[in-house]
């Protein structure tokens, strides 16, 4: 009788410039309307996971969706095996429409975090036991000069928030999945790090 | 440390398939498997293959013996309903013993059903699903990697035994995207040449080859029938594959295939954070079914706890396995529905 192994755990390297601990199993949600860049978001910090060689799986919302419907992608990034990608509650949420938030932010587990589009939002999320980042995504990537680049805004915020990946992981990454298209890796950097710097570090 | 690179689980099975050597594909678009259809569009054509979009899934499966019978490498995927549309060509590719991969990225059904993972078509891929007495090694990968590594191995089963072979994934495999170690120069090593004296491949200067599945002549198909059985017969003896965790300390084994076992997984760890000894058993091999080992672990295991995206189809399996000697609990939801972690933690803590 033949028995296949399965990948074994690989240890998570530490990192000097992470100060927060390492949590057990980070599930990030990101939520929008179809063209937001949402599958993109959350395949980029997987990708940046993947470069800390962390365990990590990522799962598209699919099927029978239409342009301009909603879409979502979901992240898992751990230092240990991941049982199955799909997330019910959320550690960290990002919602880049108002029908997101009316969709996800009672998901969010308690004392997670919810980073919204204030310029597609024009309520404010009601949840007192959650964090919650308000930051105007659109428009920061309109003055930047093209409003798809407000995933890498809700990026930045989101990494400098919660530090489950580096900012260098995640430049990297871009480097990598961009290397032949520089105009666009040039407009991504700069949504990220307007993103990064619209939000204080907790 | 081998580079690892970010794919869904589709992509990983069509690049299993390249890696193998597959040159024919053919198939019809249904969702969830349709980054493999798209996938293997652009590789076939990368690697001098053949790629079909055909008509239908009937058509689709019968490229695939006709590319077969020339000895070729082929493969088709589909997801349920188009798996049921297929299985005339799959009795036929038995009989006519032809070897070819058939991938199902199964959804939630019966009839159309929905788009979602799902895990009920384990009878029709483990018992027959054609007409007529004939078995076919059904693989169920549970990552990403394995997606590859199966589907890679499946074409040399397939070759070896001139029999179709099935990898039985789900939708959330097929979807998922997972890190996946690149070693194809690995692989290259790896692919076994079989040779195919029995391919019609133009006559001239040889006797011609036959390769038929009407056989009409008194007793001939009996005969045909005999020598297909003492096949099936070798493949249950050498092709089993499972995977099984604590075994030798445990109180509750759970048995789980594909992305269902993943979750099982993560469940009986956690009850034995909790001091209650669950461990898990991975059939990886559906078809042949690892019976003896449930046999050698009824002897030390009280409790047994299926857990399927299912109604309850493997764990007549395990039943049989077991024969009694210990109690075989079942959990499964259905239609689409995935089993959560903390579902099947609860059904442990009600057994322990």
């Amino acid at each position: 009788m033949k028995v296949t192994s399965n990948q074994k755990p690989v240890t998570r390297k530490k990192s000097k410039e992470r100060k927060a601990p390492p949590l057990k199993c980070e599930e990030i949600l990101c939520a929008g309307f179809g063209g937001q860049g949402i599958m993109f978001m959350g395949k980029l910090l997987a990708q940046a996971a993947l470069l800390e060689r962390r365990h990590v799986t990522w799962m598209p919302s699919y099927g029978a969706e239409v342009r301009g419907g909603t879409a979502h992608s979901m992240t898992k990034i751990s230092g240990d095996y991941i049982a199955g990608p799909v997330i019910s509650n959320p550690s960290c949420c990002v919602v880049m429409n108002y029908p997101s938030l009316v969709k996800y932010e009672g998901k969010v587990r308690d004392g997670g975090l919810l980073i919204a589009n204030k310029t597609l939002i024009d309520k404010l999320p009601k949840r007192k036991e959650i964090k919650i980042v308000n930051i105007a995504m659109t428009d920061i990537a309109s003055r930047l000069g093209n409003v798809k680049a407000a995933n890498m805004v809700a990026l930045g915020a989101l990494v400098k928030k919660t530090k489950i990946v580096s900012k260098a992981s995640i430049l990297a990454a871009l480097e990598e999945v961009m290397k032949n298209r520089p105009e666009l890796l040039a407009l991504n950097k700069k949504a990220f790090e307007k993103g990064y710097k619209a939000v204080h570090s907790t | 440390m081998k580079k690892k690179i970010l794919m869904c689980g589709n992509d990983a099975c069509g690049e299993g398939a390249v890696l193998a050597g597959c040159r024919f594909y053919a198939g019809y678009p249904i969702t969830p498997q349709n980054e493999l259809t798209s996938y293997m569009s652009k590789r076939m054509n990368q690697t001098g293959g053949v790629f079909i979009q055909s008509e239908s899934e009937l058509a689709a499966i019968n490229m695939v013996f006709g590319a077969s019978v020339a000895g070729a490498r082929a493969m088709t995927s589909s997801s349920s309903p188009g798996i049921s549309l297929k299985q005339e060509g799959i009795s036929y590719l038995a009989a006519c013993e032809l070897p070819a991969v058939i991938v199902n990225v199964q959804r939630g059904g019966p009839g159309l059903g929905n788009i979602a993972p799902a895990q009920g078509d384990y009878f029709q891929a483990t018992k027959g699903g054609g007409h007529g007495d004939y078995n076919m090694i059904v693989l169920a990968p549970a990552s990403v990697e394995e997606m590859m590594t199966l589907t890679y191995e499946a074409f040399d089963l397939a070759d070896k035994y001139r029999n179709p072979v099935m990898i039985l994934a789900d939708g959330l495999l097929g979807q998922m995207m997972e890190p996946v170690s690149v070693r194809s120069s690995e692989f290259g090593v790896r692919s076994k040449k079989y040779e195919k004296p029995w391919a019609l491949t133009g006559c001239r200067g040889r006797k011609p080859n036959i390769i038929r599945s009407l056989l009409l002549a008194e007793g001939a198909l009996e005969e045909h029938n005999k020598k297909l059985q003492e096949k099936f017969g070798r493949m249950r003896k050498a092709e089993v594959r499972y995977e099984v965790s604590n075994e030798k300390d445990s109180d509750i084994m759970l048995v789980a295939y594909g992305s269902c076992a993943r979750i099982a997984r993560a469940a009986a760890e956690k009850a034995r954070s909790k001091g209650i000894k669950a461990a898990l058993l991975r059939p990886i091999s559906l078809w042949p079914f690892p019976s003896d080992i449930l046999g050698e672990l009824s002897g030390q295991v009280k409790n047994f706890l299926v857990v399927e995206m299912s109604a309850g189809q493997m764990v007549e399996d395990v039943r049989l396995g077991v024969e009694g000697r210990a109690k075989v609990d079942f959990y499964g939801r259905m239609g689409g529905g995935i089993p959560t972690g903390e579902e099947i933690l609860n059904k442990i803590e009600a057994l322990a």
